[in-house]
């Protein structure tokens, strides 16, 4: 069957990597998830007391030399990591793949504050003499170092990129690959979000001097949306990265297909640098909906951003409530009750943790939401045991951040059953 | 520093820069750049670690000098020979 030219728009994932502060993979990443286990700890950071975060565990030589560790970033090599478990569990021939074709594109809240940090501490020890500044600084501090990094590699010379989209990074990440790939631009798209921002003391003191750094005395409940109990945010590191292809290209080669991204959407409050805008985020979310073709009701899960501020939190429930209205069969859930606020990789890793619903049915909880903020309207939340769905036939995922930027991605589960493909001639 | 006093200091520092590299058999007399994986940006954090250990300016012009351990070592003792080692 030749696949027609609508067929061709549609971008199916084939490959997922990631590391999480709790699991290195997408089956642990699920477990936990589903057995509530937290990967937040105690977390020593230069200049204050110990703080709190989510802190990942990977194998950094799986995929680098000590060398390249040493040369490159974290960011960098959270990266490769992610990219090179999402390249081998695409089942690609990647010896026989026009790298040429391949095209990287990675979202990131920010990037260079904790090699500019580190340089500055080193030189500090030398009498500020900046003569002893690193010549590996500019490379390292580029923008787009992480993405970068990732094409050296795995030989990879198409296009690569990285998308600063503060924490609507990570689905800013993809919907740039599905777009890329949507304009023909590239064959295939290794796309999705990173962080390293635990690894500098200014994002802690920033949220901190800002009121929004949580505190707890057990780190496993520190992070706490929706929760009347919530003190702010625990920052955490991680990486969440897909293989993106059209879906006549996944279905010739055979591939595993976790979902398609039917919709998506971005666009910004336009009101402040902070202050999130529930007007503006339903808006997104409304237009993500209607590109998919979709009623609110139409939705399994929804994977909430909401990340233990009250101003955060209570927006996100005010435009959830104004969409879904509290549809008993919308599921809401939240990622970072588990593992903190991953940033770059936020929006990434929450999508990634609930694919597997499309197999297994199951809305994975929000944890440490003993008692729901009484000012949150919403009466859906999945609040500490997973619940069974049943057939999960889609899934939204919500991602905001500073300066007012919104992004949202619709992922349906795909169909196995048949080729579902459009069955009008090609027009290409 | 004596001579195997520098040499040393030169191995520890090639083992940091290079760490996957086995330094056990390296020789003198051959260029670094020829026995192990040193590009242009390995060999500034050669002077970068020797102008951070022993505050020893190596202008542009001598970065020839230090192509060989012999060589590195030869041009390195007028410059450090003052210097306790640091072992």
């Amino acid at each position: 069957m030749q696949a027609s030219a609508s067929d061709r728009d549609r971008i199916v994932i084939t490959g997922v990597g990631l590391t999480s502060p709790n699991g290195n993979s997408l089956s642990e990443f699920r477990n936990s998830l589903l057995t509530g286990q937290s990967g937040v700890v105690t977390f020593e950071t230069r200049y204050m007391p110990p703080v709190l975060a989510g802190v990942c565990d990977f194998d950094v030589l799986r995929y680098q030399k000590r060398k390249e560790i040493r040369r490159g970033t974290r960011a960098g090599s959270i990266a490769i990591y992610c990219a090179n478990e999402a390249v081998t569990d695409a089942t690609l021939d990647w010896d026989s793949t026009d790298r040429s074709r391949v095209g990287v594109y990675l979202g990131i809240t920010e990037h260079g504050n904790v090699e500019t940090e580190n340089e500055i501490y080193e030189i500090s020890q030398f009498d500020y003499d900046t003569k002893v500044w690193s010549h590996h600084h500019n490379p390292r501090t580029v923008a787009n170092n992480p993405a970068g990094e990732v094409t050296l590699s795995l030989g990879v010379t198409g296009p690569h990129l990285t998308i600063g989209a503060a924490c609507a990074a990570g689905n800013a990440g993809f919907i740039y690959g599905a777009q890329m790939l949507q304009l023909n631009e590239v064959d295939l798209a290794i796309a999705g979000g990173v962080s390293e921002s635990i690894h500098t003391f200014g994002i802690f003191a920033s949220f901190q001097s800002q009121g929004a750094l949580a505190e707890h005395a057990d780190p496993h409940q520190a992070s706490r949306p929706f929760d009347a109990d919530r003190n702010g945010i625990v920052v955490a590191e991680g990486g969440g990265i897909c293989v993106l292809e059209r879906l006549p290209d996944a279905l010739a080669r055979g591939a595993h297909i976790y979902g398609e991204i039917v919709g998506y959407a971005m666009n910004s409050d336009a009101t402040d640098f902070v202050m999130p805008h529930a007007g503006r985020q339903a808006e997104c979310i409304r237009t993500a909906l209607k590109r998919a073709d979709l009623q609110p009701s139409d939705i399994d899960i929804v994977s909430s951003h909401a990340t233990a501020t009250e101003q955060g939190d209570l927006e996100e429930a005010r435009a959830l409530h104004a969409v879904f209205q509290n549809d008993p069969s919308v599921a809401i859930n939240n990622t970072k009750s588990f593992i903190g606020h991953c940033m770059g990789a936020a929006g990434a890793l929450e999508m990634l943790g609930n694919l597997p619903a499309f197999d297994d049915g199951i809305a994975h909880a929000t944890i440490n939401l003993d008692q729901i903020d009484e000012q949150c309207e919403l009466t859906t939340i999945v609040a500490n045991a997973p619940r069974e769905m049943g057939d999960v036939q889609f899934i939204l995922n919500n991602s905001f951040g500073m300066l007012g930027i919104n992004s949202v991605v619709i992922v349906k589960k795909y169909d196995t059953t048949g080729t579902n493909l459009a069955d009008q001639p090609d027009s290409e | 520093m004596n001579a195997e006093q520098i040499r040393q200091v030169i191995l520890a520092i090639l083992a940091r820069i290079a760490p996957d590299e086995d330094l056990s058999e390296i020789s003198d007399e051959v260029p670094f750049r020829e026995q192990m994986e040193l590009d242009s940006m390995d060999f500034l954090d050669i002077v970068m670690e020797l102008r951070k250990q022993f505050r020893i300016q190596i202008p542009e012009d001598n970065y020839q000098q230090l192509t060989t351990m012999n060589s590195t070592v030869t041009y390195l003792g007028p410059l450090l020979k003052d210097v306790e080692s640091p072992a």
